[in-house]
């Protein structure tokens, strides 16, 4: 197996501190390989964007260490190490200047990390729009005009523009309506097969977390509980929380009733 | 059969702009029995929150919305109706609850206050000590068990299932005939989406209040409704029973939002093609075809 492209060992992260301290990540460790898309899922309140966070180098750990391929990352990471991890958020419309065009953005992450003859950058923002299934003229077109799934092509499109290897997702569906989401799941599924992407896919909702993901990290409270391949969690939890979750997903096929009340009837056994 | 609580025919509704009137719904139909719970499902930019408006009676007071059609609320047309005789209505004959409880509830209010405006739209009368009593009735009923707390605490002091309870309660403190739900819990948690859902289930059913559920989740409206409406761009495009309508969708915009939802049981993202002309197919009325 080749090396890890990212790896956590015994990270945490607490805020405040004496007894009005809260353990927003409690020791977690795992590895993530080249090309892999890991899932993290859990409820509000369970450390998933406080482990985003870290991984993007926001704020770092408070004890433990992150690795890109080997190197540990440093609290102050150099430029070459943020280009390396991108981030996708939830909302486009916040996460996008709304001042600024669409070519604009995706030129200023060309710009800052160099990437390009100059000359050349405007070729590439065309190429980059493509690439996401728009074409080259909305470079002029501003965040507002367009839909909401064309703004979430957009933030990958800016994602993909610093050359990335790790892109974090946090959730980067959930705004959008279910036709927009099945063909924007699509071109992210697409992108890492054709670029070699890893994605971090920060999410609760386990449909998708089911269709998309490898493997699945479930965080409960700051902890990670269970990591396993997507479908071993989905088949045999081994947790009851995992139980839970899985069967309180709203479903809409008979085998889905049949896959949630066979957890669900497990989560029974369990209970003392 | 008894006569519907809520009676829509032929709505349509136009917003006249600078560039002239935009049709945006372009005559829906729909009916809902007391007691009954129907879901209006759409996408966003499909009607269904702005029928929501005009059945509260918002949009006819809107300079710019030209509505037609007739809106039937327990016999009464809403468009015959004054203003006031509408703004009457809302919060005591009708309620609505939003998608986020925390940014519905006023911040700088505490909870009991706001109960006590609640009753007081029904009862201009209701004294603060006796609003707080029949508040701590209903929180009980929506099973908080620390009523109390709840009353004394102002929104931002309690969690997101919490508020979303404590909106449920407000919602049905007056005892609506008909309560609307704007997308119910979609801010929330999964497991705890799934409480509200139960819980909110089995309220109307106590009340027998009927319910008009707006929702873009296909699974929770196959876990709430009765029957089930899809909207596509301002025209009906099937309804029927939800049973019915999930185990034979006929309508191509119904078959492409039941394909674009992912299983929990697998088979990869589905592949959605663009917008198809045949979503411009008829309507498919799965109780008209069935013998009655």
């Amino acid at each position: 197996m080749t090396a890890p492209i990212l790896r956590l060992s015994d990270v945490s992260r607490t805020f405040g501190t004496g007894d009005g301290a809260v353990h927003a990540v409690r020791s977690v460790s795992f590895d993530v390989a080249a090309g892999e898309c890991l899932a993290i899922v859990g409820e509000s309140g369970s450390g998933k964007s406080t482990l985003a966070n870290m991984i993007l180098g926001i704020y770092p750990p408070t004890t433990g260490e992150i690795a890109l391929e080997g190197t540990v990352l440093p609290a102050r990471r150099a430029l070459a190490h943020r280009q390396a991890i991108q981030l996708v958020q939830q909302n486009p419309l916040s996460s996008l200047n709304p001042k600024r065009s669409i070519g604009a953005t995706l030129r200023l992450a060309l710009d800052v990390h160099g990437i390009g003859a100059p000359a050349d950058r405007a070729a590439i923002v065309g190429a980059l729009l493509e690439e996401v299934g728009l074409a080259a003229e909305y470079a002029r077109r501003a965040p507002a005009a367009l839909s909401g799934g064309q703004r979430q092509r957009v933030a990958i499109a800016r994602a993909l523009a610093c050359q990335s290897r790790v892109v974090v997702l946090d959730e980067p569906t959930s705004a959008l309506d279910v036709l927009v989401q099945a063909r924007v799941l699509r071109l992210l599924d697409a992108l890492r097969a054709e670029r070699g992407l890893t994605y971090i896919f920060i999410t609760h909702d386990l449909s998708v977390v089911r269709n998309i993901a490898d493997r699945i990290a479930v965080f409960e409270k700051g902890r990670m509980i269970e990591i396993g391949d997507t479908e071993t969690i989905f088949s045999a939890p081994s947790q009851t929380y995992t139980r839970r979750l899985i069967s309180a997903v709203p479903v809409i096929t008979g085998d889905e009733l049949a896959l949630r009340d066979k957890l669900a009837a497990h989560t029974k056994e369990d209970a003392p | 059969m008894s006569a519907p609580m809520l009676d829509i025919r032929d709505l349509h509704l136009s917003f006249k702009g600078h560039t002239g009137l935009t049709e945006v719904l372009h005559g829906i139909s729909l009916h809902i029995q007391p007691g009954e719970r129907v879901a209006l499902v759409g996408e966003s930019g499909s009607g269904k929150s702005v029928t929501a408006r005009i059945v509260l009676g918002l949009l006819q007071d809107l300079p710019s919305a030209r509505i037609t059609g007739q809106v039937l609320f327990d016999g009464r047309d809403l468009e015959l109706m004054s203003s006031r005789a509408r703004h009457a209505l809302r919060g005591t004959a009708m309620s609505m609850i939003f998608q986020d409880p925390t940014s519905s509830l006023n911040p700088v209010f505490r909870i009991a206050d706001q109960f006590h405006d609640v009753l007081r739209r029904a009862d201009p009368s209701v004294a603060k000590a006796a609003a707080h009593d029949r508040a701590a009735a209903i929180l009980a009923e929506v099973s908080i068990r620390d009523a109390q707390r709840v009353l004394n605490a102002y929104p931002f002091q309690l969690s997101g299932g919490m508020n979303q309870r404590v909106m449920i309660a407000m919602a049905l403190a007056n005892e609506p005939a008909l309560l609307i739900a704007d997308e119910p819990g979609t801010a929330l948690d999964v497991t705890v989406q799934a409480q509200t859902l139960q819980l909110m289930r089995r309220l109307v059913e106590d009340h027998h209040t009927a319910v008009l559920f707006i929702s873009h989740n296909l699974g929770v409206v196959r876990e709430f409704a009765d029957r089930l409406y899809v909207i596509y761009k301002g025209r009906m495009v099937e309804q029927g029973p939800t049973d019915a309508v999930f185990a034979d969708p006929r309508h191509p915009y119904t078959r492409a939002l039941m394909a674009a939802v992912p299983h929990l049981t697998g088979g990869g993202i589905p592949e959605i093609a663009e917008a198809s002309p045949d979503f411009a197919a008829p309507l498919v009325d799965h109780e008209a075809e069935a013998p009655s």
